[in-house]
């Protein structure tokens, strides 16, 4: 199906087509795929690639093919329910009106505010992925005008902390690996070259589309000729396909990317001129890099020294093609104690090869994004007081220079206060399962939380989070269900704006921005005064463009054919138009003098995981195994999708991948059950015995319930059966309070007979 | 004139996005397929790792005749994240094969 240039919808009033660019509901990071929503009789009957749409054209995963049956799934929840808190953990939920919701929300909130003497006595939790990301710092500041909002997971480490990084090392948004997206026809366009090199580092993209990247715009690149490098412990496809794999130790990237720094340095390999005209703090890091000969780098990695030459002379060499080479970063990097100084590494080495903002290399968005603002800036309607009653304020400034969260592993011990200690009284939970996905230790999240007087939650399907914690359900409604806008990279680089259109109503779900706006409207009505509807919100939002959101709704996708490349030559990174970056220094910064003053520390250096046979060989000694967790599957988007069948049939249980010579030490076969366990928690998962992982080393999946097991206490839906993050004590976390070890800790594993039985 | 379903295989990434969307297509149940991808590894093969998605059509497969006559690609073609299926007029194959030339590239002619 093609709908004609211009036009967003065909068909008659009870059969029709729409375009649409999906974001969520459900979850996903908003890469704009395209899609054709069919509906009749006023149900979504098909959904079908959009061939029209630049970046997938006509492409779709099985997530987006599975939406009528997702949408229309018997367990989906459409309509408002309240519960009696006494009732926490019991099905005995009461459909009400929205009007009725927004009284109860709105009677607690005073209620709450008025026993804390602060409005920091709600707290909003926002889950990842899903466009919640963008409204539950507004929900938090613009409506509650509360200073505690964070997306609850460990060291903060999602992808913040590399935004954070590289927009005080660069002045930049996001520097994502070039795919032709400066241009309408992208590859085509004879100003891209695709990278000589692509170094996978620490991410499973084709799986995971993470941040808003199609991920198979990796295997166009392929097909053009573009080679990879993967760095990643375990074999992935893409490492069978790769140049070179560099199977590293868990929580050890920060050590390789120094190597390859050395490598690159002593051999004379960067880019001198990039190098003399536009970094500063190349001699430091020099010398800093010299504490990582490879041979020290072999031992800490357990990567081949030669490899590591192999890798690091690829990448800045491109092997004399004269073309550029580029980096993939995946979360991994943000889940381990070396956070800001693997990330730092791995932008270092992109700098000093002169592979930023080149054609093949790692590109960025000029100053002025697609949009316009209304994200954390709206901390503007929180008081000074309140600013500084936020929870883990003796941890700024770091948060308050860099992201305007609170820095997650402070809230915990915040929340398990007693009653006339603690300020915070109510949670709003956006799309945030945390009982199973998220936080560290969630088996104290749940007694914690449970301390509330009051807890919202919105979500669509009951989860363990709202059956366990909840005293009110708002049901969201799914992309074919509402308006909104979909900016890649969540905004911070976004050469595509997309329209998601709403193709039909069903129940009573809202959207994300609808309920933040309805909110505010009653809370605090001056923040949103001048937008009458949510439309008038999105043609604010958009206006930059010059479009309104019909007008981009007929438009479809708009991308901004022709970014220049090397912007910090052009004047076009910085705000006063001056050549360079956007940074005090006005160069890229290898040495951050941020960095020095927050934690001593201005340059990258490997710390080992706390969590490691290294920093910790007691634990070592009685848990021998290393554990990383949180790889991606096709047909999940973290604790999401489990209660749909045909995803079901194609993943029925979480697994524990382990090399044959481990399985065989413990006695584990195929299909076994095993239980993972440390001092911290447990968690049963089913035995996959592969090579693709090192002996002594296993992978967890993440985010794992199981819908169909009894929701009510104390089982709920099994959420803490199969829970890899209750392996993960609070707060183990790295430098300037980012990174936690999710994908290095440290286990011991027994065979069991069963998810239930021993 | 006879057409035929050409598959890079190479670089398919096992999505699974052609089975699920023919599923769709032809309204079959999980328990049916038109199309199903099969797995060989990851092993290692002399010393290098081999992993190959192979997707295979069935006998349900009818090229998605309905769908081409009225100018639309074959459900799996459009939405095959890696596209790598391409539905060809039999004389075509043979010279888009030699073209990839990856090795690993596999042909069908359902009846
Ligand atoms: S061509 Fe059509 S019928 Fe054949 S496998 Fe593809 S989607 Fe199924
Ligand atoms: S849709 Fe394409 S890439 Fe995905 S499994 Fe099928 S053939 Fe392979």
């Amino acid at each position: 199906m093609q709908i004609p240039e211009g036009e967003y919808r065909v068909g008659t009033d009870d059969d029709y087509y729409v375009r649409t660019n999906v974001w969520s509901a459900p979850g996903c990071h908003g890469a704009a795929c395209g899609a054709i929503l069919h509906v009749k009789d006023g149900k979504l009957v098909d959904i079908e690639g959009d061939e029209s749409n630049p970046i997938t054209n006509g492409r779709l995963c099985i997530k987006c093919l599975g939406i009528p049956e997702y949408q229309y799934h018997p367990d989906r929840i459409l309509y408002p329910m309240k519960r009696d808190p006494k009732d926490r953990g019991k099905n005995t939920w009461e459909r009400i009106t929205w009007d009725e919701a927004y009284d109860l929300i709105e009677e607690n909130y005073y209620k709450v505010r008025e026993k804390s003497g602060t409005n920091n006595a709600v707290l909003t939790l926002g889950g990842t992925g899903r466009e919640a990301t963008m409204f539950y710092p507004v929900i938090s500041f613009a409506d509650f005008r509360s200073a505690n909002v964070a997306a609850p997971i460990s060291g903060d480490s999602c992808y913040g902390p590399r935004c954070m990084i590289a927009s005080y090392m660069f002045g930049t948004g996001y520097p994502e690996v070039d795919s032709g997206m400066f241009f309408n026809k992208k590859y085509d366009d004879p100003r891209f070259e695709r990278s000589e090199y692509m170094i996978i580092w620490g991410s499973n993209p084709l799986v995971s589309n993470p941040a808003g990247y199609f991920g198979h715009q990796i295997i166009d690149m392929m097909k053009m000729g573009t080679k990879i490098i993967v760095v990643d412990p375990q074999i992935t496809w893409l490492g069978s396909r790769a140049e070179y794999v560099l199977q590293l130790r868990p929580g050890t990237d920060a050590a390789l990317a120094l190597g390859m720094l050395n490598v690159i340095i002593n051999e004379d390999l960067y880019d001198h001129d990039f190098v003399e005209k536009w970094c500063y703090g190349f001699d430091e890091l020099s010398e800093r890099v010299s504490e990582y000969p490879v041979e020290r780098v072999e031992e800490i990695t357990q990567v081949p020294a030669e490899l590591i030459r192999k890798a690091a002379r690829a990448y800045a060499t491109a092997d004399g093609t004269g073309r550029n080479c580029s980096i993939f970063m995946g979360v991994a990097m943000e889940m381990q104690v070396d956070c800001v100084s693997d990330i730092q590494a791995v932008l270092s080495l992109i700098a000093i090869c002169g592979n930023l903002d080149v054609p093949g290399g790692n590109v960025v968005g000029p100053r002025a994004s697609f949009t316009g603002a209304w994200r954390y800036e709206q901390i503007k309607w929180v008081s000074e007081e309140d600013k500084k009653g936020r929870i883990g304020e003796e941890r700024e400034p770091i948060e308050r220079n860099a992201l305007s969260n609170v820095q997650s592993d402070a809230i915990l011990p915040e929340l398990e206060l007693p009653d006339d200690e603690r300020t915070v009284r109510m949670i709003w939970f956006n799309s945030c399962n945390a009982l199973v996905c998220m936080p560290a230790e969630p088996q104290r999240w749940i007694e914690a939380c449970k301390k509330m007087d009051f807890n919202v939650v919105q979500d669509l399907f009951l989860t363990p989070t709202a059956m366990a914690l909840c005293d009110l359900f708002l049901p969201v409604a799914t992309f074919p269900e509402h308006d909104g806008i979909v900016q890649i990279h969540y905004g911070r680089h976004t050469p595509y704006l997309g329209a998601e259109v709403k193709a039909l109503d069903y129940g009573e779900t809202k959207s994300d921005l609808q309920v933040t706006f309805e909110l505010g409207k009653r809370l605090n009505p001056e923040a949103w005064a001048q937008f009458e509807t949510i439309e008038d919100f999105m043609d604010d939002q958009i206006a930059p463009t010059g479009l309104t959101f019909d007008e981009l709704r007929h438009e479809g996708i708009l991308s901004f054919d022709g970014w220049n490349y090397k912007k910090y030559e052009t004047g076009e990174m910085r705000a006063d138009g001056q050549v360079g970056f956007d940074t005090i220094t006005g160069m890229v910064e290898l040495y951050s003098m941020h960095f020095e003053q927050w934690c001593g520390e201005p340059l990258p250096k490997h710390e080992p995981s706390p969590f490691s046979e290294e920093a910790n060989p007691e634990m070592a000694a009685k848990y021998p195994i290393i554990l990383t967790t949180g790889g991606r599957k096709w047909t999940q988007f973290h604790s999401e999708w489990h209660q749909v069948e045909s995803m079901r049939q194609i993943d029925p249980w979480p697994v524990l991948t382990i090399n044959p010579e481990t399985a065989a030490e413990y006695g584990l076969s195929e299909k076994d059950w095993a239980e993972v366990y440390n001092d911290t928690g447990k968690a049963r998962l089913k035995v996959h015995v592969s090579t693709v992982i090192k002996p002594g080393m296993v992978h967890a999946t993440h985010g794992w319930w199981f819908p169909e097991q009894d929701g009510e206490a104390p089982n709920y839906f099994g959420a803490f059966k199969s829970n890899i993050n209750t392996l993960l004590p609070n707060d183990s976390i790295g430098r300037m309070y980012k990174g936690a070890p999710y994908k290095s800790n440290l286990c011991n594993i027994r065979r069991v007979r069963s998810l239930d039985e021993d | 004139m006879r057409y035929g379903m050409l598959i890079d295989y190479g670089l398919c990434t096992g999505c699974k996005s052609c089975e699920v969307s023919c599923r769709k297509e032809k309204g079959l149940t999980l328990e049916e397929w038109g199309i199903l991808v099969e797995q060989i590894g990851p092993k290692r093969l002399a010393g290098e790792w081999e992993w190959d998605f192979v997707p295979v059509p069935s006998r349900l497969c009818d090229l998605c005749e309905e769908r081409r006559a009225e100018g639309k690609k074959a459900a799996c073609e459009l939405h095959c994240l890696a596209q790598v299926i391409e539905i060809l007029p039999l004389e075509d194959l043979g010279r888009r094969m030699a073209e990839l030339d990856h090795g690993k590239v596999s042909c069908f002619l359902p009846r």
